[in-house]
């Protein structure tokens, strides 16, 4: 089996995370907004792996376990949010739902 | 045990009344005022049939209660009474016992919570008066503070928030220094004795390096000089005074400025013996200050609230004066004035409230000429005024002519200062009773002179400040034994000396 | 009957309280107040009957009630004192108050505050006993701080007028200056003499001090402070003539007859103090010498008759101090008893006037009111002879006395003695101008055809009477003040001050009644009325006063009446709200910008540890 280079697995994964970023900081839809912040999570899980398996240690695999259940908590406590926000504000713009400003 | 008693009955009569309020059982008010006479009772009571003097470290105790609290930290609940505090917490009955009857028909609305925080205060005063064990000092010290806040928050004036706020934040970020300094103090006993305790019979003869005690002392002085208050901390207190109900003015100036008083007496200077002999030329510099600035201030004032305020913080000027010139016939001057700044300054607040009731204003600008259709209020007020200037044969003069002569003994540049206050007192003093009761009549019609409930009250604190300024004698030596620990502090400043 | 010494001042007191509590009726009130004072009156009399019985070692009488105040070293006894200097104090204060109480009764029958001012009267009398009888000075001061607080009360008896109370509260607060002074000299006597028993702290002071060291001068320059206050002596007479503002025979009790002669009460207490602090005393005879002169020429050009009186109080108290200060203690004690009789007489004949007249005091506006009002003007002119101090008149007497004394005085002797009969001229010239103006000449006001009563005219010519035979009485004060030596006098410094008051008089017949075009031509003129102006305003002391102490005390107050220290703590709450409002600046409510400044802070964080 060929040993995929831990440093490509990292690079992926940093990739991955600043792909993930610029969606948070650039999409307006709350939706998109969620979905980069999974693929976040998912590239933080990618970088954990890889490093559990450049040391040949369980606890990187242990840690995306972990990830992937406060991903999926993540996930249905923002849908519903997001259903809630939908219904009282009638749109999905972040822009118009900054309310709690100082 | 009785100690113990004294704290319990206000605290559950506060419960009580807040109970019978919401049950529409019995009015409030005579519930509070049953409680504190029931105290009061229990007190003098106590204080005639009580035992020989307990004796701890070299001073007399007429009670004393000892319980373990939090035994690890050295924490004790530790209750006692001797002259000075038995003084203190008749007047703190007394005072009670005013102020319920001046807010009996001011407060109408949440009576039974009103009523409530009064006896939480009083019984968190008394606490302050009895407690000798820091932590539990410090506890009560809180304690009163809390419900004065919902006082003046809540049953005040207009601008009652902002003034709540603002006694709250002043008393609490100074309650802060000394809970540091008693910590502190606590920590250092330890290091050198080895023993964690808040016992202030232990603390007493604490080793200190003098850097330290200085420190602390501060600690102490400024929490102290604080409530007391003392120029420059004293802004809070017009404010508070001026939006506070009658009941919470007469409280706030008869009793909760006497513990700060009482607490520079009892463990400031006590506590650290020689940094308060270091530091008196500068306390008796701010209460020459106070004595002479708060006159001016009083003067200027067209609130009569406000105006009552700056002279209660004149007349405290004598209080630090007369504790900080280490002797003891200045520090008998100081606690006479307490007691007499007690009578006269609850008298006025109560009489303002009273005026207030009537015109719904406390602006003198909108009074004058009321003598001619409430002459026996204008007397009333004309007697408490004169008491509050000095007049000999009433309390007050007893009291400042004690501070002045002792003060003069210790430092004469500023008993020459403080003998200002004594031209500028009656210059504030009188200005009440021309602007309300002279001149001419600017109300349209006429207010109506003391009721029976009025009268009764006055003349009670009229009995009172008579007899302490006419036998004052009884009276001082109860306080004697009390005083023996502030030092006898032997400076003078050299330039202020004739020599012979 | 000097075992009831007590009763003397109580019996006052208890009018007082029963005026103050009871609801009594008007004729009930008149009964009270004068029959309390009438009562300490008449035991009075038997306790200086009983006392100069004595033989004349042993005319001293000490009763102690109870222990006041003490700490430490110190004790004040509430206790009395009685030896002859008290016994005539007593006398004049009981015996004249007793006279003027009887006149009020007529003077303010129809005022409303008719009980109160009876209340205040009866407390001024207490107090005013007090202050005589007191063992110790702390309560001499407790009598001399509640005769200040009567004086107060009664001139500003008429409350409505604001200048009524403004009055008031001047006089209050000025005499209180002199109070100030005097408790600081207290306080350094008991200092270094461990007592403030009166007796106790002469004999002290001898046994300790020298005569002419420095502290003995300070301690008997504070007490002369308080002298001035109280006897209006420059510079603390400003109040006096203000003062004026009470209703009348109060001008006649207290600001002519007891309370303004305390000061010289005080003194003569502590004489041998004084003794000590030969600088002092020349003080108080130069001040006295200046206060009657300057007080004489203010007298001059005043219009107000109430205010011309008071003025010559100002300036009869100035001889008083001019014979304490050069050691004439007899003289000013006898000095004060005449002048309490005359300057009572001629208030109290002045009320009459003024009562007559519907309350006008103006005396241009008076005029021929001989005829009209015998009683008044027989009083007036007995009065106004012993005032200028004509032969066999009671004032004669006693200025004599004072003058000759400064004559033969040592230290500036002839200046003192000069200003002195120059003070003698301005008063035969300021009475007469006075008699002159208001009842000769021709009628021009109306009069008020009141019968005055028995009660008005009785106190009158009882005053008179002693205002002609009160100079013919020896004191009996020799064994409480030290023997002054016989001066030998000069014949021609006799003459001069016994020609001196005609002088002032025959002028005032001159300018006065013979041709009155003089006085206006004099003041036609500008340097003439400049003068005038400036005498009238009492020589420009209440302008300072107002310019030096009042303005910047009013401007500073008025500047500062938000109180300058809160501002700091104002200034802290508004920087807290400041800061607060920065960083409530930063929760824009923008997701966007809360993650970007995360990731921000991160990638500085991280940044930070790997590159340090």
């Amino acid at each position: 089996m060929i040993a995929i280079p831990v440093e490509h697995c990292l690079l992926l994964s940093v990739m991955l995370f600043c792909l993930g970023l610029l969606g948070v900081l650039v999409r307006r839809n709350i939706i998109f907004v969620l979905m980069s912040m999974e693929i976040m999570l998912n590239a933080i899980g990618l970088a954990f792996v890889s490093g559990g398996a450049r040391w040949g240690q369980a606890d990187g695999q242990v840690m995306f376990l972990l990830v992937i259940t406060l991903a999926a908590a993540e996930v249905a406590i923002g849908l519903a949010l997001v259903l809630q926000l939908y219904q009282r504000y009638r749109t999905l713009d972040i822009e118009t739902i900054s309310k709690m400003k100082g | 045990m009785i100690l113990a008693w004294l704290l319990l009955i206000p605290f559950i009569g506060g419960l009580v009344a807040w109970l019978a309020d919401r049950k529409k059982l019995v009015d409030p008010a005579l519930v509070t005022l049953a409680t504190l006479l029931l105290d009061l009772l229990i007190v003098i009571g106590f204080y005639f049939t009580r035992d020989a003097p307990i004796e701890i470290s070299g001073q007399q105790w007429m009670a004393v209660l000892e319980l373990a609290w939090i035994p690890r930290f050295g924490i004790g609940f530790v209750l006692a009474l001797d002259g000075l505090g038995l003084l203190m917490v008749l007047l703190t009955l007394f005072l009670g016992v005013v102020a319920v009857l001046s807010s009996w028909q001011e407060i109408n609305h949440r009576k039974g919570f009103f009523y409530f925080n009064i006896l939480w205060t009083m019984s968190g005063v008394i606490g302050v008066f009895t407690s000798l064990d820091l932590f539990l000092f410090f506890f009560f010290w809180e304690v009163m503070l809390i419900p004065m806040y919902f006082i003046i928050g809540v049953f005040g004036h207009e601008n009652r928030i902002y003034a709540a706020i603002k006694f709250f934040i002043f008393t609490q970020a100074s309650g802060l220094l000394m809970l540091l300094a008693i910590i502190a103090l606590v920590y250092f006993h330890h290091q050198s004795s080895g023993v964690v305790t808040f016992n202030y019979f232990e603390l007493l003869g604490a080793e200190l390096s003098a850097s330290v005690a200085y420190w602390l002392m501060l600690g102490f002085f400024i929490a102290f000089i604080t409530k007391l208050p003392g120029v420059p901390l004293h802004t809070w207190l017009p404010d508070a005074h001026t939006q506070a109900p009658t009941a919470g003015s007469v409280i706030l100036a008869g009793v909760l400025l006497k513990t700060g008083a009482y607490g520079l007496i009892r463990f400031a200077v006590p506590l650290f013996p020689e940094a308060s002999a270091e530091f008196a030329p500068v306390a008796m510099s701010l209460g020459a200050v106070s004595i002479i600035y708060a006159a001016a201030m009083a003067f200027a004032q067209t609130d009569i609230k406000r105006l009552i305020a700056y002279t209660s913080v004149s007349h405290m000027g004598f209080v630090l004066l007369g504790v900080y010139a280490g002797n003891e016939t200045a520090a008998r001057g100081a606690v006479m004035t307490m007691l007499a700044h007690g009578m006269t300054s609850a008298a006025l607040f109560a009489f303002a409230g009273a005026i207030g009731q009537r015109i719904h204003t406390r602006d003198m600008r909108q009074m004058g000429g009321f003598w001619r259709s409430a002459p026996r209020m204008g007397a009333i007020v004309l007697f408490f005024s004169v008491a509050a200037l000095g007049m000999p044969g009433l309390a007050n003069f007893v009291g400042e002519f004690l501070v002045l002569l002792g003060a003069f003994k210790a430092n004469m540049l500023l008993t020459c200062i403080a003998a200002i206050g004594l031209i500028l007192a009656p210059v504030y003093s009188l200005i009440v009773i021309q602007r309300i009761f002279h001149g001419k009549r600017l109300v349209e019609k006429p207010i109506p002179d003391v009721t029976t409930r009025e009268t009764v009250m006055m003349l009670m604190m009229i009995v009172v400040t008579v007899g302490l300024g006419v036998f004052p004698q009884p009276v001082m030596e109860l306080m004697a034994s009390s005083l023996d620990l502030l030092p006898v502090v032997a400076f003078n400043d050299e330039a202020g000396m004739v020599s012979q | 009957m000097l075992e009831f010494l007590w009763l003397v001042p109580l019996l006052p007191l208890l009018g007082f309280l029963l005026l103050v509590l009871l609801p009594l009726t008007k004729r009930a009130a008149a009964i009270v107040g004068v029959g309390s004072v009438g009562a300490a009156a008449l035991l009075t009399l038997l306790i200086v009957v009983e006392l100069f019985g004595l033989s004349s070692d042993a005319q001293v009488f000490r009763q102690i009630y109870w222990t006041w105040m003490q700490a430490e070293n110190f004790t004040a006894q509430f206790a009395f004192y009685l030896d002859p200097l008290a016994a005539v104090m007593m006398a004049i204060i009981t015996g004249v108050g007793f006279l003027i109480h009887l006149y009020s009764v007529g003077y303010m029958d129809e005022d409303p505050g008719f009980a109160r001012f009876f209340a205040y009267m009866n407390l001024f009398i207490a107090a005013m006993l007090v202050l005589v009888l007191g063992d110790n000075l702390v309560v001499l001061y407790l009598g001399w701080e509640g005769v200040g607080l009567c004086s107060y009360l009664l001139i500003g008896f008429w409350y409505d007028s604001h200048a009524n109370g403004y009055a008031a509260r001047k006089a209050f607060v000025v005499t209180r200056v002199g109070d100030a002074l005097m408790a600081l000299g207290m306080f350094l006597l008991f200092l270094h003499l461990d007592t403030l028993d009166i007796q106790q702290l002469m004999a002290n002071a001898n046994d300790q001090w020298q005569t002419g060291s420095s502290l003995p001068t300070i301690a008997a320059a504070l007490l002369l402070g308080g002298a001035l206050g109280k006897s209006a002596q420059i510079p603390l007479q400003t109040w006096l003539p203000d003062a004026m503002a009470g209703p009348t025979p109060i001008s006649a009790l207290i600001h002519a007859a007891t309370m303004v002669t305390a000061g010289v009460y005080l003194i003569a207490r502590t004489h041998e103090l004084f003794l000590l602090a030969p600088d002092i005393m020349f003080l108080v005879a130069l001040i006295g010498a200046t206060t009657l002169f300057i007080s004489g020429f203010t007298a001059l050009v005043q219009t107000d008759i109430k205010r011309i009186l008071a003025f010559s109080t100002i300036s009869q108290l100035g001889y008083m101090f001019l014979a304490l200060g050069v050691g004439a203690w007899s003289a000013a004690i006898f000095h004060l008893m005449t002048h309490a009789f005359f300057k009572a007489l001629l208030f109290l004949a002045a009320g009459a006037v003024i009562l007559c007249v519907h309350h006008e005091q103006d005396i241009f506006k008076m005029g021929g009111l001989r005829k009209r009002l015998p009683v008044s003007f027989w009083s007036f002119m007995i009065g106004g002879l012993a005032l200028v101090a004509v032969p066999l008149t009671s004032g004669y007497y006693s200025k004599h006395e004072i003058l000759f004394a400064a004559a033969g005085n040592e230290n500036s002797g002839q200046l003192l003695w000069l200003l002195g009969v120059l003070g003698a001229v301005m008063t035969g010239l300021y009475t007469f101008r006075l008699i002159f103006t208001v009842f000769f000449g021709e009628e021009n006001t109306r009069v008020h055809e009141s019968t005055v009563g028995l009660v008005v005219k009785l106190p009158l010519v009882v005053l008179c009477l002693l205002s002609i035979v009160g100079g013919w009485f020896v004191l009996p004060l020799d064994h409480v003040f030290p023997a002054s030596e016989e001066q030998a006098i000069s014949g021609i410094t006799s003459l001069v001050t016994d020609v001196a008051p005609f002088v002032g008089i025959f002028i005032a017949y001159l300018v006065f009644h013979q041709n009155k075009a003089l006085a206006d031509a004099v003041v036609a003129h500008t340097p003439g009325r400049l003068l005038q102006r400036f005498w009238f305003s009492g020589w420009g002391f209440d302008w300072l006063y107002q310019k030096i102490l009042v303005n910047p005390f009013m401007l500073f107050v008025r500047i500062n009446k938000n109180d300058i220290v809160d501002s700091f703590y104002r200034l802290a709450a508004w920087l807290m709200r400041l800061i607060h409002r920065l960083f409530g600046l930063t929760q824009t409510g923008r997701m966007q910008w809360y993650v970007g400044s995360i990731a921000l802070g991160v990638v500085l964080i991280v940044g930070a540890g790997i590159f340090s």
